[in-house]
């Protein structure tokens, strides 16, 4: 099993906690795995990146030139990484703020997910993260969704563990909305 | 017969290579008086600069380490940190501790660390040939202002102990000469002080020692003293400039 | 090994997580990214150990508050990244010369001059030429996960005591920013009973530490004497790490995040059919070179892989047989080489 993902988005987005999140949960179910998030002065920009890759076996490189999955949170992450996904990716779109009219791509797997709105449902706009990773787990197969929701306890800082049951609420929402389609 | 004068103990036998008339050897002497006084010679730690006194360590009965030049405070910082127990002094020239290492005397300082430094001043590089130093006088000539130090071009002397005064994290700070017996007694009764407020845990203490350099000044030793008191004394002045008691720290 | 849990931290942590487990108490440092994690961990941690943090003026600063709590004997570290260890060169310098144990972490970040704060490489002749004044050289230790930023960080401790002398730790921003899972191991080797240490001169003659020799003869017989010991370091440690190098007609040469890269490189190589190897320096101070000499006995190409603009390569075509073919392929300035460029090489030189 090897399975590597893309996420991009705004700073606050989130984009890091869902990274390391998805690298806890990999670790938890006996996957090898890294976690390599955007850091310093790039932060201060505004945006937020990281690579996680899972694998049964040793992992080689925690930079991946074309990665299996791009989650794009915003638009500027779907502009500039919708190209770095192979043939037969996936990209997945946070279409609340992402239009899908700009996917170039025809040759890969596209998913519009209103994760921003579906997240404000919710009761939190910055639930958009969570329910990016319940439709991660639900299109890409390589993790499930009570596995990533499994992982919230080590990631989640302690005085904020009250809020587990909404992550796992927004990890579902995301799960049944790209079910859906 | 009654011996009424000797070497202190803190002090060896080996002669010292500095030039005749050199002040170290006083310095040096008021230094292990304080650890014979104290009877901390077996827990002290000396640190040297990189100037004349730099092989101080022939000197002493106490283990010193050399440091890299104006490091002297951060050495002895990372000594006292790791080992509170130690008696630390850093013993510094006016090149070493006032220029290439402002940084790092102003830090220990400010950060209180209870540590002793010994500042010799005697406005002069000397182990390099008498170069211009951060304490030079305006107008004094040196290897490297031939003119005399002009404030437009070199900037003036820097008072150290007026410097680090003011800054809370100091307990002890005094300037002293040894320029004559009496003044010497006054500068040992500083030296002393500033060991005791480390041994008590008061904090970080400093005493500036006025001393002469008849090689690179120029002149013989008698000149010399009489530079300190017509020359020195009024630009810096001596005096107790800050001293904290024990009990406002606690 | 008993069955242990695995815990996911970033490669700094791990740095720091090692450092206490080796019984570093002591920690001096100054912020620069990308290796903040560190003294955040260690002002975190350390006070819950009894030890103790400083955060120092400067990198002169730290490197001599280092130096400080080494001749008091203790176990002390700093850390930082490129800039802040270019101000520690001389401190490296006095502590090799001294012959002081120490450990200096370099999160090597890209230059020249302030760069910025994408990983790099090119810090590499820094530290395993020794880097600053004098003929000396510092142990380096190139780690290339999470897992070895832990294991290294325990070990440059144990050599450092071992041959009185500076180890570095030399990684990158990759390896100090991303997360990998880790097992804490529980051994670390006991540490060396320290005779020479400034601890007052209580029951004994005093003691001193000192790199200046004025006397003739006598400072080159201290050199020659620390020769001999760098001599002894490389006869014992060099360390380096093999894959797929058996049957292998060409060879990558990379260490750090390059060789992981590199990994997956030449794993995809060999699902083409390609017969490629890795060999993977784990200490460049000393350098794997008689295994680099004794390999191109076989093996007639080696391509080195570095994110920089060939500095590892020199050291490797020192060492193999003059016929040997030695490519190199860079990526200067915060690039970084991906999986696909390396095997685009690798086609290319195979």
């Amino acid at each position: 099993m090897y399975y590597d993902v893309f996420i991009s988005g705004f700073g606050g987005q989130g984009i890091l906690l869902a990274g390391q999140l998805l690298a806890e949960a990999a670790m938890e179910k006996g996957l090898n795995v890294t976690f390599f998030p955007s850091y310093g002065v790039e932060m201060r920009g505004g945006t937020a990146r990281c690579t996680v890759v899972m694998s049964d076996n040793e992992i080689g490189s925690p930079i991946v030139d074309n990665p299996r999955c791009v989650i794009a949170m915003n638009q500027p992450s779907l502009v500039r990484y919708q190209e770095s996904t192979p043939p037969g990716g996936l990209l997945i779109v946070n279409s609340s703020l992402a239009n899908l009219d700009d996917v170039k791509r025809q040759d890969i797997e596209v998913h519009g997910v209103p994760m921003s709105e579906l997240a404000v449902e919710l009761g939190n706009a910055r639930l958009s993260n969570m329910v990016a990773l319940g439709a991660f787990a639900r299109l890409s197969g390589s993790i499930s969704s009570d596995e990533i929701a499994g992982a919230l306890e080590a990631v989640i800082s302690e005085r904020n563990r009250s809020l587990i049951p909404l992550n796992e609420r927004a990890i579902m929402e995301g799960v049944r909305y790209a079910g859906g389609k | 017969m009654k011996q009424v004068f000797a070497k202190p103990k803190a002090l060896n036998d080996e002669i010292m290579h500095y030039c005749p008339g050199c002040g170290h050897g006083v310095a040096h002497r008021l230094v292990a008086e304080a650890l014979d006084h104290y009877d901390i010679t077996g827990r002290t730690v000396g640190v040297a600069p990189v100037g004349c006194s730099v092989l101080m360590y022939d000197y002493f009965n106490c283990d010193i380490i050399e440091a890299p030049h104006g490091r002297a405070p951060a050495v002895a910082t990372g000594m006292k940190r790791s080992r509170s127990d130690l008696i630390v002094f850093a013993y510094q020239g006016d090149g070493d501790l006032a220029s290439i290492g402002l940084a790092e005397i102003v830090h220990a300082a400010n950060r209180g660390e209870n540590i002793t430094v010994i500042f010799i001043n005697n406005t002069v590089y000397g182990m390099t040939g008498g170069q211009m130093a951060p304490t030079t006088l305006l107008g004094q000539k040196t290897t490297t202002s031939p003119y005399g130090r002009n404030f437009n071009t070199d900037g003036y002397p820097i008072r150290m102990a007026e410097m680090l005064a003011p800054l809370e994290g100091t307990t002890y700070v005094a300037r002293m000469s040894l320029d004559k017996p009496v003044n010497i007694l006054k500068a040992r009764k500083s030296v002393f002080k500033a060991f005791e407020m480390q041994i008590n845990n008061v904090g970080f203490s400093f005493v500036e020692l006025l001393t002469i350099c008849p090689t690179n000044w120029g002149m013989d030793s008698m000149e010399s003293i009489k530079r300190i008191q017509d020359e020195m004394i009024p630009y810096f002045p001596l005096g107790v400039f800050k001293e904290k008691e024990t009990e406002d720290y606690i | 090994m008993t069955e242990q849990k695995r815990i996911l931290v970033k490669g700094n942590e791990a740095v720091g997580m090692g450092a206490i487990r080796a019984g570093c108490l002591y920690y001096f440092g100054y912020p620069i990214t990308p290796q903040n994690e560190i003294p955040e961990f260690m002002s975190r941690e350390l006070p819950r150990h009894d030890g103790e943090f400083v955060q120092a003026e400067s990198e002169l600063a730290s490197i001599n508050m280092v130096l400080g709590a080494s001749a008091v004997g203790v176990r002390s570290m700093t850390s930082s990244s490129s800039p802040g260890i270019s101000l520690m060169q001389e401190g490296l310098s006095y502590l090799a010369g001294q012959e002081l144990p120490a450990v200096v972490i370099n999160v090597v970040r890209c230059g020249p001059g302030l760069g910025g704060i994408a990983t790099s490489q090119g810090d590499y002749f820094q530290a395993v030429k020794g880097g600053g004044h004098g003929d000396y050289r510092v142990i380096t230790l190139a780690p290339a996960s999470v897992q070895e930023m832990y294991d290294h960080t325990i070990l440059a401790f144990d050599l450092a005591d071992r041959y009185r002398n500076p180890t570095m730790v030399l990684a990158d921003a990759v390896l100090g920013q991303m997360q990998e899972p880790i097992f804490e191991h529980g051994d670390v080797p006991p540490e060396p009973r320290k005779h020479w240490t400034l601890t007052g001169a209580a029951n004994r003659p005093a003691r001193h530490l000192k790199s200046l020799y004025l006397k003739e003869g006598e400072l080159e017989a201290h050199n020659r004497m620390l020769q001999e010991k760098y001599r002894e370091i490389q006869k014992h440690e060099v360390r380096f790490e093999e894959y797929d190098v058996d049957d292998a007609q060409l060879v990558v040469a990379a260490f750090g995040t390059s060789a992981r890269i590199a990994r997956t490189a030449v794993s995809r190589a060999r699902e083409k059919g390609l017969k490629v190897g890795l060999f993977r320096p784990v200490t460049v101070f000393p350098f794997p070179g008689m295994r680099l000499c004794s390999l191109s006995e076989r093996v007639k190409k080696f391509l080195v892989v570095e994110m920089n603009t060939g500095q590892m390569v020199e050291d490797v075509r020192l060492n193999v047989k003059g016929d040997t073919e030695v490519e190199f392929y860079g990526r200067p300035g915060g690039a970084i080489p991906t999986p696909v460029e390396v095997l685009t090489q690798i086609e290319r030189h195979y």
